[in-house]
């Protein structure tokens, strides 16, 4: 709900930091989440949004280095991408048939 | 309970496409339980079709309301101050809780947004597993709890049929044999002799589907 919430916000992307696999406070919730994300995804293809804009990544409190990449990449993604069908509203910029980005 | 699950969402922004105010609907009886219509599903689609409506340039208002039931009267009026207001109805109950709608509100559309599947319960979490065909005229008392109209491919009353090939259906070999399960519990409770050597009689079907919609009475509670 919130990660859909996010989009429809205008967000040009998301991404969900979970705990490593197998090391979550909360079992399997690292693991529930991932098919959560995946479920969102399949929901934004349906909707005509490129589902790169929402990653979910594992990684633990004590990688304060690795958040920085992950920031950066996921940055840089979504800047490549470029701003988010929901704020622009030029329709669909992916086809699920194709299973790609719209070509200008 | 009644399992119904998601249309696909292309085919609910499709539906919706020419109207731009919409009430959208859940209820929170059996399509909460296997989460298709319930209160958090009327977020999720809500949002969806709204993020949709922006991706093409346009506005979409949608009024979030999830009723007690959709399959009584005094809960769909619930909606009556304002459904004037609203171009059509998006229901995400059950297919009666969208004619329920379409019923108490003759003068905009009532849309479904779910497809109703069947009666039947959980076997796990996000597994549901049909049970029961409102046949109206139970049997389970013969056939050792195990319904045969529903778990057999072909409702048969004397079964199986010569599709049953180690204990499952020719229909699928992931399903199971409703007449070996039958068999198998008659056995277990030391049933077998007395019921399976007993033939069903040629069944009356008026009091399933083919006698027409059906309809109850109660006198002692009628008004």
């Amino acid at each position: 709900m919130h990660l859909l919430r996010a989009f429809e916000e205008g967000m040009d992307g998301v991404y969900v930091a979970g705990c490593l696999e197998g090391e979550c406070h909360f079992l399997r919730g690292n693991l529930r989440a991932k098919k959560r994300v995946e479920h969102v995804k399949g929901i934004l293809i349906a909707l005509g949004i490129n589902p790169e804009r929402l990653q979910m990544y594992n990684l633990s409190a004590a990688m304060g280095g690795r958040f920085v990449e992950i920031a950066q990449e996921m940055t840089e993604k979504v800047r490549a991408l470029g701003p988010t069908p929901v704020k622009t509203g030029e329709g669909r910029e992916f086809f699920e048939e194709q299973g790609e980005e719209k070509q200008p | 309970m009644i399992v119904a699950e998601a249309k696909p969402i292309e085919d609910v922004i499709a539906m919706i496409d020419r109207y731009d105010k919409i009430i959208l609907a859940g209820c929170k009886e059996c399509v909460a339980v296997c989460a298709a219509g319930g209160e958090k599903e009327v977020q999720l689609l809500a949002s969806a079709l709204r993020t949709a409506r922006k991706t093409a340039g346009r506005e979409l208002e949608i009024r979030e309301v999830t009723l007690e039931r959709q399959c009584d009267p005094e809960f769909v009026e619930q909606i009556r101050g304002f459904a004037g207001d609203y171009q059509a109805i998006l229901s995400i109950a059950c297919g009666v809780g969208v004619q329920y709608m379409a019923e108490h509100y003759k003068q905009i559309p009532a849309l479904p947004g779910l497809n109703t599947s069947f009666m039947g319960g959980s076997l796990e979490q996000g597994i549901w597993s049909e049970r029961c065909q409102g046949c109206g005229a139970c049997v389970l008392h013969l056939t050792g709890g195990i319904c045969p109209i529903t778990r057999c491919s072909k409702s048969l009353l004397n079964g199986p049929c010569g599709g049953s090939a180690n204990g499952k259906c020719e229909v699928s070999p992931e399903m199971e044999c409703g007449w070996q399960l039958i068999i198998d519990r008659l056995k277990a409770l030391g049933e077998f002799e007395a019921r399976f050597t007993e033939l069903f009689p040629i069944r009356d079907w008026s009091t399933s589907r083919d006698g027409g919609q059906r309809k109850i009475v109660r006198e002692d509670l009628k008004q």
